[in-house]
């Protein structure tokens, strides 16, 4: 990964910041389309959110991503992204502890799953059926427009026209009264959702959890239906919902694509952090490094997130002031944090009888949507909670390759953090904060603290800091509807071109949001080679087959 | 403030069985499952086959076979507005239905989509069992919405069931002692005293031949599982698999539930469900009672006369055309439809399918694209089907009281 | 009435007044049950303490001229206390920012420069809208011409508002209230007052989003005076006008008659049933009930489809503010206030607001409540002794379902409304003679309506336009034929402004 040997050019047909998944993806189609290439990363490795680091000897973490489901199959497969190293493996067995010492768990094998929902409602048991048939009925459709550019609904262009048409061809499929489902689903909250087919809390609890991960908004706030369907929209071949981890690492799906990318000829240059990209004559021409050095090319693309490329490495004066104020109020809320630990034994869950097979999978903590709900309130207040929401992912128990045998690395994913806390983060409150979550890990394996060999705590303070994502979003953006769709990042700026000519986005920030898909970088991709009339490389979806 | 949690051990906790289930009859059906070929029917192990499916198959035809309808689902409505409930969920009329007798129904959603199909047991005046292949509590729950006076109680596990089918299935119950069951009627229920306490018998079941089924408390399931074949040895008993009862069922044109049609609740795909009127169901759609779910729309779709029909076809050659895709013509250029069942009918000796065919095409000719195997190589056939109207199988001392030699 | 009708309302509500008044002016024999012995139903005035009166609903934002006109109100005594009333955000040091009209007083520079743009946006917004409170919602796959042009002259509205303004709506009309006014102002106290619009009623709070910007359009959508206007006699006044229309046109009102069940027969009502027993045969029965009520309690689940009463059953339809009357022997001194005449909005910030929204989420209700507080009194003498006030105010956040019930709370809850308000209004217990709480469960058991809550079911994107109460019953017809709606629960929704009564009206003349 390092640029040791490598010496670099001052100019390039084409420039991405940022080497985080997206932006490998980007740079490895307009390689593929024939342009020189170069992707610049601030940090001295690769993948954004989505890499592998050995942070304690003999562990391997992925210390941001840490499952993978979006990641578009046909873009694995287009770019041979397995030949490149990458494999998907998928993993199943949630268990969600209630503090009454029960828990309901999340089987793979159907019969298991019906008798399990069951054990708690009889009612939820039968309701989950209709329940995972209707999310499954909107993953179908959203499917359809995940690799593809939104159209732009104020546009009389033709190829605006033929995009909505596709569209409404799509909706017009479900059926008239699946329409009204559908927009009503859109723009209602999880919370209200799942208590019209749900009656047991811990059931409602366990469905519920998705529909608030990395998002700013509690389990009853509007617009939180769709952050669950977002959740379950992926597939492992073609297992819609169902969600596998990259076997090393996410760090596996970074590296792959940089693999391909490089095979097409692409450059990548790491520790070169932009200062600014370069405009002239209301096009841009390049980005100068921070340290001054120019590096020129006639497409310069940001992997940034939106408020970052609009607000800090571009010049207010060269983008229209309306644009500047749209990214200022760019909806980036942090709320989410991580604890990554490497243990030196599997912890024990009293609850679970030894060998049980939920011991291999991920554990939750949560017994009602009220806990939820309670632990957004804390957030407004701009504290993280004393009863935070955990999922804890024991990556290791699915992949060897994390840590040796009898080690293992396991995941925490904490809903919510505060991007700031009343006098700011220190080094003490964060490892309060980390605290916190062992604590609630504690309560219900009371041998997990002394497991630990190593452990990473990240708030939103140090997302941000390291990997750049502003407030330490993980989907760089809010996934709410005033930013989805045509309106990601921001109104008449989603498909994907600049304010001005030359300048592209490819991050998350823009459709279909985060999550690491690929998709933002491949159909970023598709759109400059269009404008560049070269022919198109990027592949449809397979969603359809 | 941190919650604290309390910690169980995990022997307190009431974790789901790992695996398939037995159902009430596992110690006698597991003995004589030769070869331990089990299928999963709601979590509990059903048996594909005991020995040999052709020969279980022909007991049904020939003397008798008993099928363990155990895992079936079974609910019970019980209160003053019961049945009204169930009247405005299913499609036949259910405030008309005598007591002590048993009706064929589907419920339906508002687009007039089958959601499942089952049989009411009106047990009393306001008590009612409905019996179904796959869980509907759900729907139950949605439909009892607007009526306070139901209660609704799943008894799957409170009802160990058997089905006893076959020409000697009647003299066999009497010669166990079930005197007078040769009075009962096609769609009757009749009570007797077993083991420790009561036996229900409804001359019911999915065979189209004469035929009852059992139903008890399951601490008394093994002793009527041994008092049938104590009995049974001379009247030709055989336990019969899902195979054989999936061939019977067919010659007697009845449908399966997620072979021949998909339940609406989990159907994702637009049209991927039925109307009862597609599947040729239209006979119990009772226009004539009080409202019920998807009336108006089935109304409507019968008036139009615009819909897909499952049809009963009788094919040419004896490949059977499972998987087949129609057309309609030999050409194979106009696709029409597909294949739902098929099979070689042991009884009839015809090669018989059921295929569901778009609304424009059921009148005219039918050809079936027939893919089968010769030693590994695949072979293709178009074969003409020909539509029939009647059960294949349909013998007359199905609907006899008393049944012949009885 | 000598012959029997040819429609008989249900409940004599203003939609319901208003639907008859139509129906009556276009020549058809009308009845109306009202199971009160007063009409109006929200919008009744009524005496709560001897020599004060005082209606649930008190201003009308919505009221359009259209109605007065059609209707000729003013001939059947309507009138307006207030032409335009300003709101005042309150704080408790005295500091207060009017609003009134396009000016800002009282206000920071940045946001007072702020404000006309915002406005002129809004404005701008709520034009492009309002055809569309005023008609049927349209079909989107099954239905005909008439629907495919109102589709089309919705997207056209939209088009035409420009391609930037057009973005900007389908943007904004997600934003939570408290996004939107953190782009364009700075002051909280401002920005708890122009945001309380987007909540008031519904269970939801400036940080909800979906569902602030509607709200907002919604009560702007009235044109009556171009301002808030109170009206005569307080809401009941523009009751008993629109009931003097009604009977005008020849439609009869039956009041204390409580409806019991519609009967149905072969698939069509046919007629009610009352609760004293008496049966009334009319070919076509509109409900101004809430579409649960209508649905369950008059009509009867076993005439619907399943899946339309779980779609009716699902409907969010808890209340969730209180309505509080007070009886006053003078009027009260509010701090930096040197006459407490306006809207009186007593929320400092938007936290304060969704810090009270966060109890009720669970059950409980906030010690320190945001209100909307009126005196109407000082614009109109007919509705306290002389020289005597009444308050009006809507006092959020009371959740029907309050953990323990109304009846071990209404006394802890009546204490908080008071210890908030003295916080703004020093000693106003001492001028308190008698006071009324009308908590969700109140309005419920008084008035009928589902949870107490006031549109009849929230109202937010998921619940609107085709969407409400639900597609099968969004077009005021019902699965039931000749049962039609006329309530808050259908489109457009609550506040008085009779546009669900008037769009049913019209709705059934098309039909019949």
């Amino acid at each position: 990964m390092n640029n040791s040997t490598q010496t670099f050019k001052s100019r390039y047909d084409a420039i991405v910041i940022g080497a985080g998944h997206n932006g490998l993806t980007n740079a490895a189609y307009l390689a593929k389309g024939g342009l020189d290439v170069l992707v610049v990363e601030k940090n001295d490795y690769i993948g954004g959110a989505a890499v592998s680091r050995e942070l304690h000897e003999g562990w391997v973490y992925s210390n941001c991503s840490y499952v993978c489901s979006l990641l578009r199959q046909s873009i694995h497969r287009d770019l041979e992204l397995t030949r490149h190293g990458l494999m998907i493996v998928p993993y199943s067995g949630t268990t969600n502890f209630s503090r009454t010492g029960d828990y309901i768990a999340e089987y793979s094998d159907h019969a298991m799953q019906y008798r399990e929902i069951r054990r708690h409602s009889l009612r939820d048991a039968d309701a989950s059926v209709r329940y995972e048939t209707d999310l499954m009925r909107y993953a179908k459709l959203i499917r359809h427009f995940l690799l593809r550019t939104p159209a732009d609904p104020t546009s009389f262009k033709p190829r605006d026209m033929s995009e909505m048409m596709f569209m409404a061809k799509k909706f017009a499929g479900m059926g008239e009264e699946q329409v009204y489902e559908f927009i009503r689903f859109m723009t209602m909250s999880a919370g209200d959702f799942l208590d019209e087919y749900f009656e047991n809390d811990l059931v409602k609890a366990m469905f519920s959890t998705s529909s608030i991960i990395g998002t700013a908004l509690g389990v009853y706030s509007p617009g939180t239906a769709y952050v669950l369907l977002h959740h379950v929209m992926g597939d492992v071949d073609g297992a819609v919902g169902a969600w596998g981890l990259a076997r090393g690492g996410m760090g596996a799906i970074s590296n792959a694509i940089a693999g391909a990318l490089r095979e097409h000829g692409g450059t990548i240059r790491t520790s070169a952090p932009v200062q600014q990209i370069i405009v002239r004559n209301g096009r841009a021409t390049g980005v100068a490094l921070e340290g001054g050095e120019e590096i020129c090319a006639d497409i310069v693309v940001s992997n940034l997130d939106p408020k970052r490329t609009f607000t800090v490495i571009m010049d207010r004066n060269d983008i229209p002031a309306d644009l500047r104020s749209k990214a200022e109020n760019f909806k980036i809320r942090g709320s989410s944090g991580k604890v990554n630990i490497a243990l030196t034994g599997a912890p024990d869950f009293p609850s679970l009888p030894g060998g049980h097979p939920l011991r291999h999978g991920s554990f939750q903590f949560l017994d009602s949507m009220e806990r939820m709900e309670r632990a957004y309130d804390d957030w407004k207040h701009g504290r993280w909670s004393d009863d935070p929401f955990v999922e804890m992912t024991q990556s290791s128990m699915w992949d060897p390759t994390l840590a040796a045998p009898g080690h293992y690395f396991v995941s925490c994913f904490i809903q919510y953090c505060p991007a700031e806390v009343a006098g700011g983060w220190t080094p003490e409150k964060r490892d309060a904060f980390g605290k916190t979550v062992i604590d609630q890990i504690c309560n219900y394996s009371p041998n997990f603290r002394d497991l630990i060999a190593h452990m990473e705590v990240r708030t939103p303070h140090e997302i941000e800091n390291e990997i750049g994502l502003t407030e330490g979003n993980i989907f760089q953006g809010e996934l709410t509807i005033d930013q989805l769709m045509f309106n990601r990042p921001f109104p008449g700026y989603s498909q994907y071109r600049g304010p001005v000519k030359g300048m592209y986005m490819c991050g998350s920030g823009t459709h279909p949001g985060g999550g690491v898909s690929a998709a933002c970088g491949a159909n970023s991709a598709r759109e400059i080679l269009r404008d560049l009339k070269r022919p198109n490389v990027v592949p449809e979806d397979d969603v359809d087959e | 403030m941190p919650l604290q949690a309390t910690l169980q051990p995990a022997y307190a906790i009431d974790h789901v069985h790992m695996g398939i289930l037995p159902s009430p009859f596992h110690s006698r059906t597991s003995r004589l499952n030769l070869n331990q070929q089990w299928n999963e029917w709601n979590g509990f192990a059903s048996a594909a086959y005991y020995s040999d499916a052709h020969i279980e198959y022909f007991s049904t035809r020939n003397t008798c076979g008993v099928f363990d309808v155990s895992p079936m689902r079974k609910y019970r409505f019980r209160g003053a507005d019961a049945a009204a409930m169930l009247d405005r969920m299913v499609t036949r009329d259910v405030i008309a239905q005598a007591v002590d007798t048993v009706a064929y129904n589907v419920w339906c959603t508002d687009a007039g989509a089958l959601v499942d199909d089952g049989t009411i047991f009106r047990l009393a005046e306001e008590e009612f069992m409905l019996c179904c292949a796959d869980p509907c509590y759900d729907w139950f729950c949605l439909s009892a919405v607007g009526f306070d006076a139901v209660d609704i109680t799943e008894i799957s596990e409170e009802v160990a069931a058997l089905a006893l089918q076959g020409p000697t299935s009647c003299a066999l119950l009497k010669a166990m002692g079930f005197t007078g069951i040769e009075d009962c009627k096609p769609f009757q229920i009749m009570r007797f005293a077993f083991a420790s306490g009561e036996i229900m018998i409804s001359r019911t079941g999915y065979t189209g031949d004469l035929g009852y089924e059992l139903w008890l408390p399951p601490q008394d399931a093994k002793q009527l599982w041994d008092a049938l074949f104590d009995k049974g040895a001379l009247y030709g008993i055989q336990p019969l698999g899902d195979e054989s009862l999936e061939m019977a069922r067919l010659e007697a044109g009845f449908l399966a539930p997620d072979v021949d049609f998909h339940g609406s609740l989990h159907t994702v795909q637009r049209g991927h469900d039925h109307s009862p009127l597609e599947l040729g169901l239209g006979w119990i759609l009772n226009f004539k009672k009080a409202h019920f779910s998807g009336r108006a729309a089935l109304l409507a779709q019968k008036e139009s006369g615009n819909y897909r029909r499952l049809l009963k076809l009788d094919i040419e050659g004896n490949k059977p055309a499972e998987h087949s895709i129609l057309y309609a013509d030999k050409k194979c250029a106009t696709e029409i439809g597909y294949i739902t069942s098929a099979m070689w009918s042991p009884v009839v000796k015809a090669n018989i399918a059921y295929g569901l065919v778009d609304a424009k095409f059921f009148k005219g000719p039918i050809w079936a694209e027939i893919y089968h195997q010769k030693e590994l190589r695949w072979q293709r056939k178009v074969a003409r089907c020909t539509r029939v109207t009647k059960a294949f199988w349909s013998p007359e001392r199905a609907r006899a009281t008393p049944p012949p030699d009885c | 009435m000598n012959k029997s009708p040819d429609i008989i309302i249900i409940g004599g509500g203003h939609n319901g007044l208003v639907c008859a008044a139509y129906l009556a002016k276009a020549g058809r024999q009308v009845l109306v049950l009202e199971a009160n012995t007063q009409a109006g139903g929200l919008g009744a005035t009524r005496e709560f303490a001897p020599g004060f009166r005082a209606s649930v609903a008190h201003t009308l934002p919505q009221l359009g001229k259209r109605l007065v006109k059609d209707l000729e109100l003013e001939r059947h005594g309507f009138g307006l206390a207030a032409q335009a009333l300003p709101t005042v955000a309150m704080c408790t040091s005295g500091k207060h920012i009017t609003v009134s009209g396009n000016e800002l007083g009282g206000a920071s520079a940045s946001d007072t420069a702020a404000y006309p743009a915002y406005l002129q946006l809004m404005q701008k917004f709520a034009k492009a809208i309002k055809p569309f409170w005023h008609k049927r919602p349209p079909l989107l796959g099954s239905g005909g011409l008439r629907d495919a042009a109102t589709l089309g002259q919705f997207g056209w509205k939209l088009r035409a508002l420009g391609k930037q303004d057009m973005r900007e709506l389908m943007r904004m009309i997600a934003l939570p209230a408290q996004d939107l006014m953190d782009e364009y102002f700075e002051s909280p106290l401002l920005k708890a007052a122009l945001s309380w619009d987007a909540n008031v009623g519904s269970k939801l709070a400036p940080r909800s989003p979906n569902n602030a910007v509607i709200a907002l359009l919604y009560r702007m959508s009235g044109d009556l005076t171009g301002g808030l206007p109170l009206a005569k006699g307080g809401c009941g006044g523009l009751m008993d006008a629109l009931a003097a229309a009604a009977r005008a046109h020849g439609a009869e009102l039956r009041l204390g008659s409580p409806v019991a069940r519609v009967i149905v027969e072969q698939g069509q009502a046919t007629g009610v049933q009352l609760g004293s027993g008496e049966i009334i045969s009319a070919p076509t029965i509109v409900s101004n009930a809430d579409p649960r009520t209508s649905f369950f309690k008059l009509l009867g689940a076993r005439h619907l489809d399943v899946q339309f009463t779980h779609r009716i059953n699902r409907l969010r339809m808890d209340g969730q503010v209180a309505k509080l009357h007070l009886a006053l022997e003078s009027l009260p001194n509010f701090t930096g206030l040197a006459h407490p005449d306006g809207r009186l909005l007593l929320a400092p910030d938007m936290a304060y607001i969704e810090n009270a929204f966060d109890a009720a989420k669970y059950g409980g209700y906030a010690r320190q409540l945001p209100m909307e507080v009126l005196l109407p009194s000082l614009r109109d003498d007919s509705l306290a002794p002389r020289d005597q006030h009444v308050l009006s105010a809507l006092v959020q956040y009371a959740p029907y379902t309050v953990k323990g019930g109304w009846d071990a709370h209404r006394d802890s809850f009546l204490e908080n409304a008071l210890a908030s308000l003295e916080r703004y209004a020093p000693g106003i217990r001492e001028c308190v003679i008698a006071a009324e709480l009308l908590t969700p469960a109140d309005l419920e058991q008084q008035f009928g309506v589902t949870g107490g809550h006031w549109h009849h079911g929230e109202f937010a994107l998921d619940n609107w336009w085709m969407n409400r109460p639900t597609y099968g019953a969004s077009r005021y017809h019902t699965p039931v034929s000749g049962f039609y709606l006329c309530g808050a629960g259908a489109h457009p929704g609550g506040g008085i402004m009779g546009a669900a009564g008037s769009n049913a009206a019209r709705a059934l003349l098309e039909e019949n």
